[in-house]
């Protein structure tokens, strides 16, 4: 039980891949997809993601679109919710649907013996949703249920009260899965209205991975998606990051406080990324011996687990960590994590060649299983990147110079302006 | 690579068994071994487990096995603390460790070509630790905040501590595996040591290699590595102290401020997979499906969400592994206005008609297919493969059991699953919890 820690804040998971043969598959209909064919299992990975998510939920409503993609396996046309799931659990097919932030995501396995019948249900719950009334009112249920359990959480408080420290009265302050009061008013209009602003091909990326040719992927894409609107809901606007060395306390019962800190990051686009991203993974990447675990937990046992990295918004960035301590030692371990955030560009050469070494050898072996390549694929493909990528990829790591690094951390990390979220009963410790 | 004949000195020719991707053999020392072969990508994983867990501590020591778990990671007499994992990561790959109450296991994932440079490290952790009482130290202080994170931080984390000592009378299944606090703020350097010197010994691990490697490869690297190391001779078996017929059903109340969501869930004391006896298992594996692990068709959830809508949500679960003993347990969660108390009545009216009622055909060859799916779905995880072995291993079952149980879950009759159902569904071998933040929910 020393699993460490991944997936905070989701920091930017930076994919990697070495030689896996992606093919550019573009329907007919004008749908493009990134396929990887892999026939030794006789099944077939699908993840698709539509940009936008809870950012496009309107003002009062949100959770709309949270709520509207609960309701996509609840039923469509003559299948009711239990007709769905039988339909679905025949085909021995499986789909997930999810909102985020930004977001909304789909992911199917099927066999490769049932994929048309599997692909035309997928189909139908995306394009013909049933929305009934009495689905809206029990999946509501489940999603207030979740609302008043996160809002004795100290974790989800934590991550709500961050939003709103880094992103004021921006879209990306509100919470994705709503209110307890937004989520009661919401109507099957509004349902309604969410799933047509969300799910559109101007907005969709594809990545196929298993035991399917381009030949097939393209009239799949168009049987799948082309019934979807042309065009959704405009996305958000800029946002800036309002983390400007504060420390922020908010009191929550309990033996030990969670932290959140950071402030703004840099863009996947300026020429300093992979340097930023590696100078990130000295200080803080989800493992052993960085510097954040090693004087954190390791020399001073103040944590089990303490990560930090970059991630990217659509309109914004953040370098951002997490902690959790006992309320004793909250004051010791943000002291901790500033002079590590202060002496940040003094990184030796032996230093850079280890996290190199680390980065691009780690590169190639995260590309196991179907689902876990497809689902990096997306995440590419959504972020921009070329299909090539994946193999230029270390080379962009590789380039990073001593002098790169040094000069990097010190333009992007900024101990003036590193702020902290407190969500505990820390002890000593008066918000600044 | 090719066997050289001086290293080849396992007792047994090496068996393919049914499923050829999978092998096993044994080395002369009594280390077990296993060989998944999955060529998708160039990486290997390399897993270590000891049939030692937290249900093998003495009474008093509770978070031993996985306090020493921890301690595996603070350097031998050749690697300082922290190395191990630092070499890892300098070669691109990733390790970690975790502890059950049956098992502790080790395991890495790494680049092929590299599975001698992890496999010399494991075998080196396995008899050469050393642990400087500086480092003993400030790990405990590390397991305290984990325990903080991961249970007193949390109400449902306490509450299912308190449910789990409950539901055993004597077993030592009902003391956490992270121990009670007190127990660990006293956990030392010796007994540590002392625990390392008794369960760590090839007779009483098995090593667990998936991915990029065939088992040719594997056993001239196990022999040349873990082949010298002697046997350790004292390894003796589990011998953990046994449950009385339990008698009387007990119930559990748990408020806190802190719960945002009441729930109430219900543990039977079940039995697991034993080998080459896996039916009653496979039973309740699908009847808990039937209850509560198929959506909005399992029967609670039809009863409870759809018909009554008194809950928002409902389940069923059984872990099938455990050396000793497993449970089965139903959880609901309450519809806004509704109490406990009315929630749980209506749980065991849908028990009382599904055990009048019988398993619904439909159902159930739904549940197979599905099931059948799943074990192609599953190989697409060479970890999760790796991991059902090793689980499976240290829980008393074969190589052979684990290859046979798809096909045993396949076999199982209505009939089996109603039998299993009147057997292990019996209120005097169960606790049920009632989990709130103030009385009167």
């Amino acid at each position: 039980m020393i699993a460490r820690l991944v997936g905070l804040l989701s920091l930017l998971a930076l994919p990697a891949l070495a030689d896996v043969p992606v093919q550019v598959v573009t329907s007919k209909g004008g749908i493009t997809a990134w396929l990887v064919e892999e026939p030794a299992i006789p099944f077939i990975a699908l993840e698709i993601r539509f940009r936008g998510g809870a950012t496009l939920d309107p003002e009062g409503k949100e959770g709309a679109v949270n709520l509207m993609a609960g309701l996509l396996e609840e039923g469509t046309g003559d299948l009711d919710s239990q007709g769905f799931a039988a339909a679905r659990d025949r085909l021995a097919a499986s789909f997930r649907f999810g909102a985020s932030r930004e977001g909304v995501s789909v992911s199917a396995r099927f066999l490769s013996e049932n994929r048309e019948a599997a692909v035309d249900l997928l189909r139908r719950a995306l394009v013909e949703p049933a929305f009934a009334p009495a689905d809206l009112e029990r999946v509501r249920g489940q999603v207030l249920s979740g609302l008043r359990r996160d809002a004795q959480d100290p974790e989800a408080l934590a991550a709500l009260a961050f939003d709103r420290a880094a992103f004021g009265d921006h879209t990306y302050a509100r919470p994705t899965d709503g209110t307890l009061e937004s989520v009661v008013a919401l109507t099957v209009e509004d349902i309604r209205a969410a799933h047509q602003a969300a799910l559109a091909r101007d907005r969709v990326y594809v990545a196929a991975v298993g035991d399917i040719s381009a030949a097939d992927l393209g009239p799949m894409l168009d049987t799948l998606l082309g019934a979807l609107p042309e065009t959704g809901a405009p996305l958000a606007g800029p946002a800036t990051v309002g983390l400007t060395g504060q420390v922020v306390v908010e009191p929550f019962p309990g033996p030990q406080s969670i932290l959140l800190f950071g402030h703004e990051g840099i863009r996947r686009s300026d020429p300093d990324f992979f340097a930023a991203f590696v100078v990130s993974e000295i200080l803080g990447g989800g493992r052993f011996g960085t510097r954040l675990m090693t004087e954190v937990r390791e020399k001073r046992g103040l944590t089990y687990g303490i990560g930090a990295g970059l991630s990217e918004l659509d309109q914004a960035t953040l370098v951002a960590g997490q902690v959790q301590t006992g309320n004793a030692t909250v004051r010791q371990t943000i002291e901790v994590i500033r002079a590590e955030w202060a002496r940040i560009a003094d990184i030796s050469a032996a230093e850079l060649e280890a996290v190199k070494t680390y980065l691009t050898g780690a590169y190639p072996l995260r590309w196991d299983g179907n689902a876990n390549i497809a689902r990096a694929l997306v995440g590419l493909l959504m972020d921009g990147y070329p299909p090539d990528y994946p193999t230029k990829r270390n080379g962009y790591i590789e380039a990073v110079t001593l002098e790169d690094a040094r000069r990097v951390a010190a333009r992007v990390f900024d101990p003036e302006r590193l702020s902290f979220v407190v969500v505990g009963s820390p002890e000593g410790l008066d918000a600044e | 690579m090719r066997l050289i004949l001086g290293f080849v000195m396992a007792l047994w020719p090496m068996v393919t068994l049914a499923d050829d991707r999978v092998s096993q053999f044994t080395l002369g020392n009594g280390m077990q071994v296993v060989v998944i072969e999955d060529r998708r990508a160039p990486v290997v994983v390399h897993m270590v487990w000891y049939r030692v867990g937290a249900a093998d501590e003495a009474p008093g020591e509770s978070g031993l096995a996985h306090f020493l778990e921890h301690l595996m990671f603070k350097g031998t007499k050749t690697l300082a603390p922290g190395e191990f994992s630092q070499r890892v990561s300098a070669q691109g790959g990733s390790d970690n460790a975790f502890t059950s109450w049956d098992y502790t296991a080790y395991f890495q994932r790494i680049a092929a070509d590299r599975l001698e440079m992890v496999m010399a490290m494991e075998a080196d952790r396995m008899v050469n630790l050393t642990l400087a009482q500086r480092d003993v130290e400030t790990e405990r202080d590390v397991v305290l905040e984990e325990r903080t994170t991961r249970v007193d931080s949390d109400p449902a984390g306490l509450f299912s501590e308190q449910r789990q000592a409950a539901l055993y009378l004597n077993h030592p299944y009902g003391r956490p595996i992270i121990g009670w606090r007190h127990e660990i703020a006293a956990l030392d350097r010796e007994g540590a040591l002392r625990f390392y010197r008794a369960h760590y010994a090839p007779d009483n691990a098995i090593l667990v290699i998936a991915g990029d490697v065939s088992a040719d490869e594997v056993r001239a690297l196990a022999e040349t590595h873990y082949g010298v190391i002697p046997a350790s001779g004292r390894i003796t078996g589990r011998e953990r102290p046994a449950e009385p017929p339990q008698i009387a059903e007990r119930r559990l109340i748990m408020d806190d401020p802190r719960v945002g969501q009441p729930y109430v869930i219900r543990s039977y004391l079940a039995p697991s997979r034993q080998a080459g006896a896996q039916q009653q298992a496979a039973a309740l594996v699908m009847l808990a499906q039937l209850l509560g692990g198929s959506g909005p068709n399992s029967v609670l959830s039809r009863a409870l969400e759809f018909d009554r809508q008194i809950a928002v949500q409902t389940s069923a679960f059984y872990d099938s592994t455990g050396y000793d003993h497993s449970s089965f347990a139903l959880v609901a969660v309450p519809a806004p206005g509704v109490t406990l108390a009315e929630v749980e009545a209506a749980l065991d009216e849908a028990l009382a008609a599904f055990m009048a009622a019988g398993v619904n055909a439909d159902d159930f060859a739904r549940i197979k297919a599905q099931m059948k799916a799943q074990e192609i779905y599953a190989l697409d995880s060479t970890m999760g493969v790796a991991r059902r072995y090793g689980v499976a291993l240290t829980s008393g079952l074969t190589v052979g059991d684990v290859i046979a149980w798809p096909q045993v879950l396949q076999d199982v009759t209505p009939e089996q699953v109603m039998e299993a159902a009147r057997t292990v569904l019996d209120r005097r071998q169960s606790v049920t919890g009632w989990l709130r933040k103030e009385a009167g929910q």
